[in-house]
């Protein structure tokens, strides 16, 4: 079977991907494949099953049906002598150790400060000395900006800083697959950039990447494909100009139609402040 | 003329300085309570029956500080030692995804929180009958054994170790079995609440940093649970620091309450040891009400309830280094 064979150059292969909700079809397969290097942005309606998609790589829900690889593991599963079996939860924790995952709601850990959010997977799931891992999880902090926020507790810390100690806390265990569920959508809008910016060098570093995000301009600059879902299928990818800018497909055309009208109507709305605002300063 | 209101209504109003409203009310409440006060203490310092130097005296028995330290405070750490572990135990049982263990766990708590305390450390005290020392007592050893022997045709026992059913469900061991197995019950309630009070997102985080589901409630989930867990745990120690005083029924010589009736059964001063016993519970719970409130603050970390200031930060720091 052809399925089966795996090729060096992908980290993830999704093959038929279902996922059922009681009676509610999410994901009606999908397949999916990214490159080690690649950095795949899923787009699409509210509904269209990306999350749910991200979520099934990172075994957060369990599949329906199909299969899907990373690297050249099966995902929650494993086949002996021609039989699946479910795998123990030993396993499934260490493949997900193996993948990083943002949340849009950022999940820190209250109770610990920054350091002790990054630190405390690396000493308590790799068993890495603490003196080591803290000096790597100062490392990270300061990649991510926050070198002297580190004794602060998420409480602390605005949205956009708690969401980039979560991208530190993700990338301490050194994962192969960065998954990002819409990272900035609970963020107020003047905060997104920063946690883009992270992202941005994140990809520009070679890290492999899966974002589902509506931020329409991080897609374009920093993505090598963008792939365009709805209801539950693949309607569309390709490199990101292709795709963003000469749509294929009715749904995507639609999809983008909208996002634009959004985006024009709020770019009057700033442009009306910012007249208004001249006009206080000429007075 | 010029009125005065007028000039200051062309001023713009600055600081208020309103008169506040008057609480009559107040004052012929103070006066009330003032009065009962008095007349209490009156009471209390000069009625015979306190007698006083009787109460005192009877505080200061060897019998009965050895009691206040072993049956009651013993006791009621000991018990709460076992009862949090016990509640807690059960409440992860009771939320796993075994069937098994959630109904095992769903019944313990049915049974428990059915049986008054009183009745249960009564009934504990009876309970060798179950175990008479002519059949061997309590034993450990290989379940049905007189089966699996009569079947090979072996004589003897497989039976390691057998202890005494009266030693161990009365006196001390019997005392905090009883109460810690009770306690368990109500715990595992609290528990489970704690742990349903923290976020999924934070079980799926830890999970996708790789740790187990064990793990992760221990070093995740738990700890933010127990902000949630402390005050009616706190509650529930004190609850069980004056349920001591119904080791009476099992019964515990040497808890506080039962030596206290003694004297007065002895002297006939009744009133002034039961003084003596109510002076002492108020000591005790004034201490671990002071110890509540410590562990709250140390458990709400991160959560604004300490002071975000970083000086503030250093200090707690300290604490939690002199915690550990």
């Amino acid at each position: 079977m052809s399925e089966t064979q795996h090729n060096p150059t992908h980290l993830v292969r999704a093959v038929n991907v279902i996922k059922h909700f009681g009676s509610n079809e999410v994901l009606k397969g999908v397949d999916l494949t990214v490159d080690r290097g690649e950095v795949v942005c899923l787009l699409g309606p509210s509904g269209s099953g990306k999350t749910t998609f991200l979520r099934l790589i990172n075994q957060m829900e369990t599949l329906t049906g199909g299969r899907i690889w990373v690297d050249d593991e099966l995902i929650g599963l494993v086949e002996r002598n021609g039989k699946l079996h479910v795998r123990k939860d030993s396993d499934i924790a260490r493949q997900r150790s193996r993948i990083g995952m943002v949340f849009q709601r950022f999940n820190l850990f209250p109770h610990m400060t920054a350091l002790e959010n990054v630190t405390e997977a690396p000493t308590k799931v790799k068993k890495i000395p603490k003196a080591a891992a803290q000096a790597e999880a100062r490392q990270l902090l300061e990649m991510v900006g926050l070198a002297e926020r580190a004794s602060y507790y998420p409480a602390q810390l605005s949205g956009g800083q708690q969401q980039r100690v979560a991208i530190a806390r993700a990338l301490a265990m050194k994962p192969d697959l960065m998954l990002f569920d819409e990272p900035t959508s609970a963020l107020d809008p003047e905060l997104v950039g920063e946690v883009l910016k992270v992202m941005r060098d994140l990809a520009a570093g070679g890290t492999t990447m899966i974002v589902v995000t509506h931020e329409m301009a991080f897609a374009r600059e920093a993505a090598d494909r963008v792939v365009f879902m709805d209801a539950g299928v693949v309607v569309e990818e390709g490199p990101p100009n292709d795709v963003l800018l000469d749509p294929q497909h009715e749904r995507t055309r639609n999809f983008l139609r909208r996002v634009k009208d959004e985006r024009e109507a709020e770019i009057a709305y700033e442009e009306e402040t910012a007249r208004a605002l001249e006009d206080l300063g000429g007075a | 003329m010029t009125e005065p209101g007028v000039a200051e209504a062309q001023e713009r109003p600055g600081i208020i300085d309103a008169v506040p409203v008057r609480h009559p009310g107040r004052y012929v409440a103070i006066a009330v309570i003032a009065v009962l006060v008095l007349m209490f203490l009156h009471m209390v310092l000069t009625n015979p029956a306190f007698n006083w130097p009787f109460v005192f005296e009877a505080m200061n028995q060897s019998i009965v500080i050895e009691g206040f330290i072993k049956g009651t405070l013993m006791c009621t750490v000991l018990a709460m030692f076992f009862g949090v572990i016990g509640g807690v135990i059960l409440a992860i049982m009771r939320l796993s995804t075994n069937p098994v263990l959630r109904a095992v766990s769903w019944a313990y708590t049915w049974f428990f929180r059915a049986i008054p305390r009183l009745v249960l450390l009564t009934i504990m005290g009876v309970l060798g009958i179950l175990f008479p020392l002519n059949r061997g007592g309590l034993s450990f050893g290989v379940p049905f054994d007189w089966v699996f022997i009569d079947w090979l045709g072996l004589s003897g026992d497989w039976r390691f170790y057998s202890v005494d059913a009266n030693t161990l469900f009365s006196g001390f061991i019997g005392a905090i079995i009883g109460l810690a197995a009770s306690e368990a019950a109500y715990m595992a309630e609290i528990a489970r609440a704690g742990i349903n009070s923290v976020d999924r997102g934070q079980m799926e985080a830890a999970q996708a940093v790789g740790m187990s589901r064990s793990l992760a409630m221990r070093r995740i989930v738990l700890p933010q649970a127990m902000r949630v867990i402390v005050p009616p745990t706190g509650n529930e120690t004190i609850a069980m620091l004056k349920d001591t005083s119904l080791l009476i029924a099992l019964p515990l010589s040497t808890e506080m309450f039962f030596q206290l009736s003694q004297i007065g059964a002895r002297t006939f001063q009744l009133f002034p040891v039961f003084v003596a016993a109510t002076l002492y519970y108020l000591i005790a719970t004034s201490v671990l009400m002071v110890g509540q409130a410590y562990l709250e603050k140390r458990f709400g970390r991160g959560f604004g309830t300490t002071v975000t200031a970083t000086k503030d930060k250093a200090a707690s720091g300290l604490q939690a280094g002199a915690a550990k």
